[in-house]
C-alpha cells in the first residue's frame, strides 16, 4: 500500500514548479504574456510582452533576459528593451539562432519567462542630442527618443530599404537614414548620413555593431562631444555574476579590480571613452 | 526532519552549496533569494593578485548546457578580503573560499591570508580546464594532487577540500591521492574539457577555443564520477555537475554525496538552489527519511526485471 502509494507520488516534480513562494523585497524572474508578435524585416521581429513588473521600472537602454521554452536550451537571451507602453515592452529582435528561432514562433497568449529589466541605461541628459542605432542596435533608440526632454535627431543604419521602426521613430524626432547598399537615405555609414544630411547635437547616444561604435566614438573624440556606448556580448546571468560578459575598460574597475567592466551590470551603456572597442 | 550535514567538523544547515565560478560572492544572487537558506556559499575562485582572465566570449551554449571560459577573473585577495567577505559575513551561511593560483605559491600565499579571517572551509581549485599555469595541471597527474594538497594542508587553518577534474582517465586514483595527501572534503566534479564551433564563420565559438562544458549534459558522468570518488575514500564528498532539481542533487546524494553544489542552473533560474532545499525537505518528508545522512550512499542496484 505504502510502496503504491510512493510510486504514484513520484510522478509529481519535486522541484522547481511546486515551490513558487514569494519572497519580500526580492528580485525574481517574471512571466510575461506574448499580446503580439510581428514580422519587420528579414529576420527582424517585434514582440508586445505584457509584463508589468518590468514595465513600470524600465528605463531606455535596459534589456530583459528572455528564456527558451526547449529546456536543452538553458540561457537567457538579452534583448534590449525597444519600447514601453503600460504594463507591456515591446522587444525587437534579429533572429540569429535556434534560440531566437523559437522566439519567433511564440504565438500570441503565450507565456514567457523574463528577468529584468538589466543594465543601467541611457542617463538622459537635457543637450540636443544624436541618437545612432545600427541595425538590431536601432530599437533601445526607440524609447530613448521618447524620454529625451531636450532636441533630438534618430539617425539610423540599415543594410537596405527595410527600414523597420522607422515610421514610429519619426512620430518623436527627426530620422536621417543611412543603407549599406543606397536603397534608401544616404548610401554608406551612419557617420556618412550625418555628414551628409547635416546633423548636429552635444550628446551622442549609440548603439549598434562593434565597427560601428569604433567609428563613432573617435568621431566623437573628434568633434568633442559626450559620448555613450552600449555594448554587447555573450552573457550567462546577467545580473553580474559569471564574468561571461565583459569589456576591456581603461581604468582598473572598482568592482572587478582589474582592466574589466561587465557589460550586463555596469553597463551595458558606458562613457565612450571607459571602454576600449 | 534534520538536513544538517558536517563536512569536516564544520556543520551547514543543510547541504545546498553553490558551485565555485557561478555565484561571484554572493552579492548579485542575494537579490533574488535569501542567502540565509543557504547551506554554503562557495566564492569564484580568488588569486594572490587579480587576474584579468581570457578574451571575449568567454561562454557558448550547448544542447543542455554550455562551455565556459572565463580564465578564473578575479580581483586578487586583498580586495575580495576587504569586500567580499565583509559581505558574507552578514549571512547564516558558511563561507567556503575557492582558491586558485598558477603555481604552488600562490595557492600557499591565499591560503594564508585567510588564515585569521572568517573562512568556514577552503576549496582548492586544481582542475580549472581553462588556465595555462596551474589549475588542470595540478589536478591531472595524481602525484601532483597528493603534493600540493598535502603542501596547502601544511599552512591552511580552516579545513581543506580539493576539487578535483573530470578530465582524468581513473577519478578513484585522483580521490585517493588527494584523501593521501590530507585532504579533509572532496568536491567533483569541474568541468568538462569542450569544444564548439562556428559553422557559418568557419570559427572557435570560444576565444579560448576549448571551454569547461556545464550543465544538464554532464550530469550522469558527474554522478558515476562521485560514486567513484566516494566509494574510493573515505573523507566526504560535495557532488555537483548538471544540477537543477532536488532529483538530480538526491542523485548525487544516493551516489555517495554528503554536499551538492548548484553552478550553471543558477543561470537558468536565480533563486534554484533555494527551491532545491525545498524539494530536498518534500522528499525526505514524503519518504519518511528523519536524517538527511540517512540518504548519502544508499544508492542500491536496479532491481532485476
Amino acid at each position: 500500500m505504502r510502496a503504491e502509494k510512493q510510486r504514484n507520488r513520484r510522478d509529481t516534480p519535486i522541484c522547481p514548479e511546486n515551490t513558487d513562494k514569494k519572497v519580500e523585497n526580492m528580485k525574481e524572474q517574471v512571466i510575461g504574456r506574448l499580446l503580439s508578435q510581428k514580422q519587420l524585416a528579414e529576420n527582424v521581429y517585434s514582440m508586445w510582452i505584457e509584463a508589468a513588473g518590468i514595465a513600470g521600472t524600465a528605463v531606455p537602454g535596459q534589456f530583459v533576459s528572455v528564456y527558451c521554452k526547449d529546456g536543452a536550451r538553458l540561457l537567457p537571451r538579452p534583448v534590449s528593451i525597444c519600447e514601453v507602453s503600460g504594463a507591456a515592452i515591446r522587444l525587437v529582435y534579429r533572429v540569429a539562432g535556434a534560440g531566437t528561432a523559437e522566439f519567433s514562433d511564440w504565438e500570441a497568449g503565450e507565456e514567457i519567462r523574463l528577468q529584468g529589466p538589466l543594465g543601467n541605461g541611457f542617463p538622459l541628459r537635457p543637450e540636443r542630442a544624436i541618437l545612432i542605432g545600427g541595425g538590431i542596435g536601432i530599437p533601445p533608440m526607440l524609447e530613448l527618443a521618447k524620454r529625451l526632454p531636450g532636441e533630438k535627431t534618430i539617425v539610423a543604419g540599415y543594410r537596405d530599404d527595410q527600414l523597420f521602426l522607422y515610421e514610429t521613430m519619426k512620430q518623436y524626432a527627426p530620422v536621417a537614414v543611412a543603407t549599406e547598399d543606397g536603397s534608401a537615405g544616404t548610401k554608406g555609414t551612419v557617420l556618412d548620413a550625418i555628414r551628409e544630411q547635416g546633423v548636429t547635437g552635444q550628446v551622442i547616444y549609440a548603439c549598434g555593431p562593434t565597427p560601428m561604435l569604433r567609428a563613432v566614438k573617435a568621431y566623437a573624440l573628434e568633434q568633442k562631444i559626450v559620448c555613450y556606448v552600449s555594448l554587447e556580448e555573450r552573457m550567462a546571468c546577467g545580473i553580474g555574476a559569471c564574468l561571461a560578459c565583459v569589456c576591456r575598460s581603461r581604468e582598473v574597475d572598482a568592482h572587478t579590480g582589474v582592466h574589466n567592466k561587465r557589460i550586463c551590470k555596469d553597463g551595458p551603456v558606458f562613457l565612450a571613452q571607459e571602454v576600449d572597442l | 526532519m534534520n538536513m544538517k550535514v558536517k563536512l569536516a567538523g564544520v556543520e551547514l544547515k543543510n547541504p545546498l552549496m553553490t558551485a565555485s565560478g557561478t555565484f561571484g560572492s554572493g552579492a548579485e544572487y542575494g537579490e533574488y533569494m535569501d542567502l540565509n537558506r543557504l547551506g554554503a556559499v562557495v566564492t569564484k575562485g580568488v588569486a594572490n593578485v587579480p587576474w584579468e582572465g581570457n578574451p571575449t566570449p568567454r561562454i557558448a551554449e550547448t544542447a543542455g548546457g554550455m562551455l565556459n571560459a572565463i580564465g578564473l577573473q578575479n580581483p586578487g585577495i586583498d580586495r575580495f578580503c576587504e569586500r567580499d567577505l565583509p559581505f558574507l559575513k552578514q549571512f547564516d551561511t558558511k563561507i567556503v573560499v575557492n582558491v586558485c593560483g598558477r603555481s604552488e605559491s600562490d595557492y600557499l600565499e591565499v591560503v594564508e591570508r585567510l588564515a585569521g579571517e572568517a573562512v568556514d572551509l577552503l576549496e582548492i581549485n586544481i582542475s580549472c580546464p581553462n588556465v595555462k599555469e596551474g589549475g588542470i595541471a595540478f589536478g591531472q597527474d595524481p602525484k601532483a594532487v597528493e603534493r600540493i594538497t598535502a603542501a596547502v594542508k601544511k599552512k591552511a587553518r580552516q579545513p581543506v577540500i580539493m576539487k578535483l577534474s573530470p578530465n582524468v582517465t581513473d577519478i578513484a586514483e585522483t580521490a585517493r591521492a588527494a584523501q593521501a595527501g590530507g585532504a579533509d572534503v572532496l568536491s567533483l566534479i569541474n568541468t568538462l574539457t569542450g569544444m564548439k564551433i562556428d559553422v557559418h564563420r568557419r570559427c572557435f565559438a570560444l576565444a579560448n577555443r576549448t571551454g569547461g562544458l556545464s550543465g544538464p549534459a554532464v550530469k550522469p558522468v558527474a554522478v558515476r564520477m562521485v560514486y567513484q570518488a566516494a566509494q574510493a575514500v573515505k573523507i566526504p564528498v560535495i557532488g555537483m555537475g548538471g544540477i537543477l532539481t532536488a532529483e538530480d542533487a538526491l542523485e548525487f546524494i544516493l551516489a555517495g554525496a554528503s554536499a551538492v553544489a548548484v553552478g550553471t542552473a543558477n543561470f537558468v533560474r536565480p533563486d534554484v538552489s533555494v527551491r532545491i532545499v525545498e524539494g530536498l525537505a518534500s522528499y525526505m518528508e514524503r519518504y519518511g527519511v528523519e536524517e538527511i545522512g540517512e540518504l548519502v550512499g544508499a544508492v542500491k542496484d536496479a532491481p532485476q526485471s
